[in-house]
């Protein structure tokens, strides 16, 4: 550690610049411009908008179009975050476990989705999904099943951009909990073993009470990653149809910059980091009390 | 793994026989689960090599029947691909300088002691937990207001910065010795020197990590590019991909040669730098 005086913030200057400007500064911004009425004639000239109050909040309440979004962004989280922690979690477990050459071949199929651009990756399953020429409809068909609207009904169109996420999302957290198998010693395991405990038993007993912490993390992250679903949704069906797969962020993005209601989307931006920071601050005070017993 | 095996040499025959089928199985199932996941993305390959007749064709082909160049010849003659990429890569370049940034702050939370320190690391600890629905507005009316919307600039300098990668420079660089530094300023190093010459070459393992994802967020960036660029002479593979998805829906073969020059040069950066990737993530502090 070195006392002086200039150099030290010379060196952060560029960085905190960039995370003012833009970590911070837009939060301010965001709470201004939520009391506005700033659209496309406010971008032009600051002297159009007006100061409303709260009167964007109180619209929200009553936007149907915003509980529903509200809706399906719940409905996201649900279904979402068990189906990536899960599987994440069972397809390390069984990589971990068995350490050949062939299974170590095997890791980079599992990471490389999470790499991968989405707006690629969405035209790539919405050619699986397609109606008339799809892959799907037709291994569907080989076993007398009808086509199936894949993206066009809207309960199916949830669960079908959802899919895509989940397959998507789960080899960062693969990633993240072999890192953490890694970490428990080799001598827990053997020594469970030589007490006669065998491979179920021993993760039971042994690895996935070690592996709290990193369960608790991909929850907290996974369900942050939900709560702002944007990018699958957007490209493969824009949000429809009907508003079936409109999540927050899409009702944000169509509010801020089709309809270029600034101001009332970034009352909804706000609603929506009031929710993601409640739900994660709940989540942190359960696993305090679960460490505590 | 030889550790384990003269255990299983002394256990009993039928013991042994448990165990193979165990792990036979466990492999069936790996290489199920590895060869579904990796389908989406073989199918797209396959797709980009048909022609747009057996692309719709059903039934789908596994394999192009007659494989032709055709699709990629069209991204780059008929539709502004060259362009696009070119964007991409500048994209992917300005974020170097994200990466410089980083390390510079790192370096002066780990090994400089100063006024407001405390306070700034806060500061970027706070950035992670602020969603970009959040900042999407208003660092657009910010780029605005500072001309840079339209600009390629304006597309990289959102994301040019993290705050988590602020803190995994500097989680690493703490663990360089402070006597190494000493030594350093000791031989007559000034700090600047010190900082390129000792500190960025003992920090490989994490520049090459931080490099490796600077690369993959710049090239998949979707959000900046479909906000701030709204001339299609500053589209990046991303936001002209999600157009040619709403003008050419009939056009599968065509959609998946311009997905497959999005995602293979990412896998290739991906295979090559695997380690670093997975090694980052050890590093992170995740214990």
């Amino acid at each position: 550690m070195r006392r002086t005086t200039l150099v030290p913030y010379l060196f952060v200057t560029p960085a905190m610049l960039l995370l003012l400007a833009f970590g911070v500064l837009p939060i301010a911004v965001a709470a201004v411009v939520s009391l506005t009425d700033m659209n496309i004639s406010g971008l032009a000239n600051w002297r159009n908008v007006e100061f409303i109050g709260g009167a964007n909040y109180v619209a929200l309440v009553a936007d149907p179009d915003f509980w529903r979004a509200l809706g399906n962004t719940g409905l996201f989280v649900v279904v979402g975050v068990p189906a990536i922690v899960l599987i994440s979690l069972g397809v390390a477990l069984l990589l971990d476990g068995s350490d050949s050459r062939f299974a170590r071949a095997l890791r980079s199929f599992y990471f490389v989705p999470a790499v991968t651009g989405i707006v690629a990756i969405s035209l790539v399953w919405g050619y699986l999904y397609n109606t008339q020429f799809g892959l799907f409809n037709w291994l569907l068909s080989l076993v007398g099943i009808p086509q199936v609207q894949w993206l066009s009904d809207p309960w199916l169109a949830k669960f079908s951009v959802a899919l895509v996420a989940v397959w998507r999302g789960t080899g960062l957290n693969i990633i993240i909990f072999l890192a953490a198998l890694q970490g428990i010693p080799r001598e827990y395991r053997e020594a469970a073993a030589l007490d006669g405990a065998g491979p179920w038993r021993t993760t039971r007993s042994i690895v996935l009470p070690l592996l709290g912490f990193a369960i608790f993390f991909v929850t907290v992250t996974t369900t942050i990653a939900w709560l702002q679903f944007f990018d699958e949704p957007f490209v493969l069906t824009d949000g429809g149809p009907l508003g079936a797969t409109t999540s927050m962020s899409i009702f944000l993005y169509k509010e801020g910059f089709r309809l270029n209601q600034f101001g009332y989307a970034s009352a909804g931006s706000l609603v929506l980091f009031a929710i993601i920071a409640v739900i994660t601050v709940i989540q942190l005070r359960l696993r305090r009390r679960d460490v505590e017993y | 793994m030889s550790s384990t095996e003269p255990r299983i040499r002394r256990s009993r025959p039928p013991e042994v026989r448990r165990r193979l089928a165990i792990s036979l199985s466990v492999g069936l199932v790996l290489l199920v689960g590895a060869l579904t996941t990796a389908f989406p993305l073989l199918w797209m390959l396959a797709g980009s090599f048909k022609p747009q007749r057996e692309a719709i064709d059903f039934p789908p082909t596994l394999l192009p029947q007659e494989p032709t160049l055709a699709n990629y010849l069209r991204l780059f003659t008929e539709l502004d691909f060259g362009r696009y990429l070119l964007n991409t890569v500048l994209v992917v370049l300005i974020g170097a300088f994200g990466l410089l940034f980083m390390a510079m702050a790192g370096y002066a939370f780990a090994k400089y002691r100063f006024r407001g320190r405390d306070g700034l690391f806060f500061l970027v600890l706070a950035t992670l937990m602020i969603p970009v629905q959040v900042t999407m507005i208003p660092t657009y009316l910010i780029l605005n207001g500072m001309k840079l919307t339209n600009t390629l600039v304006g597309i990289a300098l959102p994301t040019l910065v993290s705050g988590f990668g602020v803190f995994l420079f500097r989680q690493f660089m703490s663990t360089i010795p402070d006597e190494v530094l000493e030594a350093a300023r000791v031989d007559g190093a000034g700090e600047l020197r010190t900082f390129v010459q000792i500190v960025l070459p003992m920090s490989k393992p994490i520049l090459a990590v931080q490099a490796v994802l600077a690369f993959i967020t710049g090239w998949n960036s979707f959000l900046w590019p479909l906000i701030i660029a709204s001339d299609q002479k500053l589209y990046t593979l991303s936001v002209g991909l999600a157009l040619l998805n709403q003008q050419l829906a009939v056009d599968p073969a065509l959609q998946m040669a311009a997905a497959s020059v999005m995602v293979v040069p990412v896998l290739l950066v991906f295979v090559v730098f695997q380690r670093y990737v997975v090694q980052g993530f050890a590093l992170s502090g995740l214990k």
